[in-house]
């Protein structure tokens, strides 16, 4: 077997869409579906029989005709709770499971079923990961996947949860303008202060960067997780549903399936916007009714103004914070679909007083980079080896005190990995645990902040109050997340921690659920299987052609080789088919009738280089199985 | 990650086997030069030491830094000591970069902006600074206890004035324009004070480096009294910058 590197694939896990990419030595490319399209729909549907799911372009029919089975912008509920969503489930047709907890993790139904949101992003991660096993005709069990920059810890945590549900081990999250960064500066080997302005279709960044000979340094970011071109939809089916309503006294409202016909309209009309002055709404609507409506792109700007408004703050606290003035950047980089809006553009010109670039994909490039990270991370290549990302924390990390009070303890922008040390001891004599409450965010009381977790550090030494002098180290990692350690200083002794997350799932429900993804994982096997088998029928059938033109098949008898031709005429038909045993034993076949020509073949084989270097060009091309008319592999 | 303790105090209690007395590199048995963060012979990444922020960078504990240097040195280790480099290295080694960057990201941070960088070194001196952060401001006043903070003696006339400003500011409804004047007068003073102060911390950090460099045997005193002036001007600092904070959220609303 060579000495081959793992595949890390690049994944960006959007609102709308989703992409994976890949960068070996040469520029990274995304990954398309078996349908040849590059992105997936963030759409899921469970099917009736309640036993497999659709997912991407499969699910979209499902969202019209059967909206209670299907959820798309799962994204804008990861790491959320009840409290958080209420708004927003006005416009999803989503139903929650009835009896959520206050800090309970959301669970959303799907027919009958109920599912928390890591798991329905697990199921769009597990097409991203079949796509690639299909490309690549190997498994794919490593990944980088994207976040938002303004991700809280939770959030992060919950993205993470996906990734290992969906059978990946996520090597690393990376913030999504950082990622577009990278893609950016690969080949510009730029220099200087840029800025990224990405919005998406649920999240806004802008994060200020400083690349300097390879190193990718962030130095400050801002954003808002809740704003995107999904608010942007949600104003103009609002209108409609009003127009609708008055004009024609039908409250649509409760129509889960009138309501996603009107979002489809609206989304083509806003996009059409982009390209043209003027266009018109058009939606069927039960009882063979008729809505239409004209709409221009000014009276489109008026109505969108305060939603795009909404990111001019966030741009300025990051400039603020990096102490800078719009002046001193040198780029502005546009990433996410609704970058596509004239008067974003417009108004990123405003901010940052230049135009922005708009040369790069905007739905891809996030995954390029997520990509280019990838290669880093196993081990690099040319084109990589000198770049390095420093990335940030978004959110100040603080303790609850007393009063009520948050105290900072890692400030925003801080690069990561970062780390704080902070000591506490007991208020009442013999006790045994400390409550530590952990938040994120930059307001003075935590009952304003992001709560993170509840951790209790167990087994303290009792001794009289006051004595015990309890060390806290708080680490957050490259990836944004937090992990905290403790020990008792006069005693030696570590606390123990027991993490109480807040909207997240703990270790044991994560381990379950990876359990009950064998279920479909089944499933998951058997496309595998396909893929292997097909690919090594491609490689003997290869070598078999390769092999007709050696002298040695001149040696063969009349009968020998009609064998051969039927094995062969069996494999060809067989590798078309969904049936991987069928398969095998046709490579089988094929296989034992080609020994003897194999043999002459290695016999000619020694004498001569020439035919060495089509062996090694048949090893180069195929998987690592061994050829059944190849050289014979010596193991060491 | 509670690993990470038990790996420090490893370290600390048998540093890897020693030839000699000196530390060994785990890897390839080089003997390791106190401080280091890898091995000289082989590269690989050693167990992190419990070093000062100016000890990790090889810096003397002098106030004026070049920051553009040290960027440099900055960038230099952290293309060998972050994480995204160890992803395919031992767990133990995963461990060790994890730890040893946060310390360079914290070290880096603190030691580049000035005034970060006097706090710092003055609490390597055992100084403790008054708690002026807004929490403490705000914990004071909800539990009623008296903050720990002295107002700069010189300043008691004005300060007492501009309390009762922005009292008046805060209690009335309409905005008097000519309180509201006085504010921005008693903020721009306020601000030409934090200037002056910024000049006077200047003059004392090359007058702290002149001390080091001349010599640190002799006299301790004059050393100490150019520390205790720092403590006294970064409290008045710190004091001032509350209170123009205070100015402008009370201008904002």
């Amino acid at each position: 077997m060579s000495e081959e590197r793992n595949i890390i694939v690049g994944i960006d896990l959007g609102t709308t869409n989703s992409l994976v990419a890949y960068m070996g030595n040469a520029t990274p490319l995304v990954i398309p579906g078996e349908d040849g399209s590059n992105l997936v729909p963030s759409v899921v549907a469970l099917n009736s029989g309640e036993k497999d799911f659709a997912v991407g372009n499969p699910a979209r029919k499902y969202l019209v005709e059967t909206p209670e089975r299907a959820v798309y912008s799962i994204k804008r509920l990861m790491g959320r709770g009840l409290e958080d969503v209420r708004e927003e489930l006005k416009f999803f047709p989503f139903r929650l499971s009835e009896n959520l907890q206050p800090g309970e993790i959301l669970r959303i139904k799907l027919g009958d079923k109920e599912f928390t949101p890591p798991e329905i992003s697990a199921l769009i991660l597990r097409q991203l990961k079949r796509n690639a096993e299909r490309y690549f005709g190997k498994p794919v069990t490593q990944a980088v996947i994207t976040v938002p920059a303004y991700f809280n810890d939770v959030q992060r945590q919950a993205t993470k949860d996906a990734g290992r549900i969906a059978g990946l081990e996520v090597l690393r999250l990376v913030n999504e303008p950082t990622a577009a960064s990278l893609a950016y500066g690969l080949d510009k080997n730029k220099e200087g202060i840029v800025a990224v302005y990405d919005l998406g279709g649920g999240t806004f960044d802008i994060s200020i960067l400083k690349l300097h000979e390879g190193i990718f340094e962030v130095i400050a970011t801002n954003g808002d997780t809740h704003l995107g071109g999904d608010d942007i939809d949600n104003l103009l089916i609002t209108i409609a549903l009003d127009d609708i309503a008055g004009d024609m006294r039908l409250d649509l409202r409760r129509d889960g399936e009138a309501v996603q016909a009107i979002r489809k309209a609206v989304i083509d009309a806003k996009i059409e916007l982009s390209a043209r002055e003027k266009t018109a709404i058009s939606v069927g609507l039960p009882g063979n009714k008729k809505y239409e409506r004209e709409i221009s792109r000014l009276q489109f700007e008026q109505l969108i103004e305060p939603i795009v408004l909404r990111t001019a703050g966030p741009c300025r606290q990051a400039l603020a914070d990096a102490g800078l003035t719009a002046e001193q950047i040198d780029e502005v980089v546009l990433v996410g679909g609704s970058t596509r809006i004239p008067r974003v553009r417009a108004l990123v010109k405003e901010l940052f007083k230049r135009e922005p670039h708009t040369e790069m994909n905007p739905d891809e490039v996030v995954a390029l980079g997520a990509a280019v990270q990838a290669n880093i991370l196993a081990g690099g290549s040319q084109a990589t080896q000198d770049m390095l990302l420093l990335d940030v924390t978004p959110l100040s990390l603080g303790i609850e005190a007393l009063g009520g009070v948050v105290a900072k303890i890692i400030h925003r922008n801080s690069t990561i990995p970062a780390s704080a040390t902070e000591h506490f001891t007991t208020g009442v004599e013999g006790q045994t645990n400390v409550a530590i409450h952990v938040l994120q965010g930059e307001r003075e009381l935590a009952k304003d902040c992001r709560s993170l977790a509840r951790f209790d550090l167990k087994g303290i030494p009792p001794m009289p109050a006051g004595l015990p002098r309890i060390e806290v180290k708080f680490l957050i990692d490259a990836n944004g997340i937090l992990h905290i350690a403790a020990k008792e200083q006069r005693s030696g002794k570590e606390a123990e921690i027991e993490v109480k997350p807040t909207y997240g799932l703990t270790d044991e429900q994560v381990e379950n659920m990876i359990l009950e993804s064998f279920d479909y994982a089944e499933e998951d096997f058997r496309q595998r299987q396909i893929v292997e088998a097909r690919n090594e029928a491609e490689n003997i059938l290869l070598a078999l052609e390769k092999g007709r033109r050696n002298s040695a098949w001149n040696q063969l008898g009349e009968s020998e080789r009609k064998e051969i031709a039927s094995a062969e005429a069996e494999l060809k038909q067989t590798r078309t088919r969904e049936d991987y045993r069928l398969m095998r034993d046709s490579i089988e076949k094929l296989n034992r009738v080609t020994t003897r020509l194999a043999e002459l073949m290695m016999d000619s084989a020694i004498g001569s280089a020439l035919k060495g270097k089509d062996m090694e060009q048949l090893r180069a091309d195929g998987p690592a199985a061994p050829h059944p008319i190849a050289p014979a592999e010596i193991e060491s | 990650m509670v690993k990470l303790f038990m790996a420090i105090e490893t370290h600390i209690a048998n540093p890897g086997k020693t030839a000699g007395d000196r530390p060994q590199c785990w890897s390839c048995g080089e003997p390791l030069t106190a401080g280091s963060h890898f091995c000289s012979r082989c590269s690989k990444v050693q167990p992190p030491q419990a070093v000062d922020y100016f000890s990790f960078f090889e810096l003397p504990r002098k106030l004026n830094i070049d920051t553009n240097a040290l960027e440099k040195v900055f960038y230099k280790l952290s293309r060998r000591l972050h994480p995204d480099l160890y992803v395919r290295a031992t767990p133990q080694e995963q461990e060790w970069s994890l730890e040893i960057s946060s310390r360079l990201n914290d070290a880096y941070r603190t030691l580049k902006d000035p005034i970060a960088r006097t706090q710092y070194l003055l609490s390597l001196e055992g100084v403790q600074l008054e708690e002026q952060s807004k929490a403490a401001t705000d914990r004071a006043r909800q539990t009623g206890e008296e903050k720990k903070q002295v107002v700069p003696p010189d300043l008691l006339e004005e300060v007492f004035e501009l309390n009762i400003q922005l009292q008046e500011l805060r209690m009335s409804d309409e905005k008097d324009p000519e309180v509201i004047a006085q504010l921005e007068d008693a903020k721009k003073s306020f601000e030409a004070k934090l200037q002056s102060v910024h000049w006077e911390l200047k003059k004392l950090w090359d007058h702290w480096d002149q001390l080091w460099d001349s010599n640190t045997q002799n006299d301790n005193t004059e050393r100490l009294q150019v520390r205790d002036q720092m403590v006294d001007l970064l409290n008045r600092r710190s004091y001032m910058r509350n209170l123009v904070r205070d100015v402008n959220e009370a201008l904002q609303n």
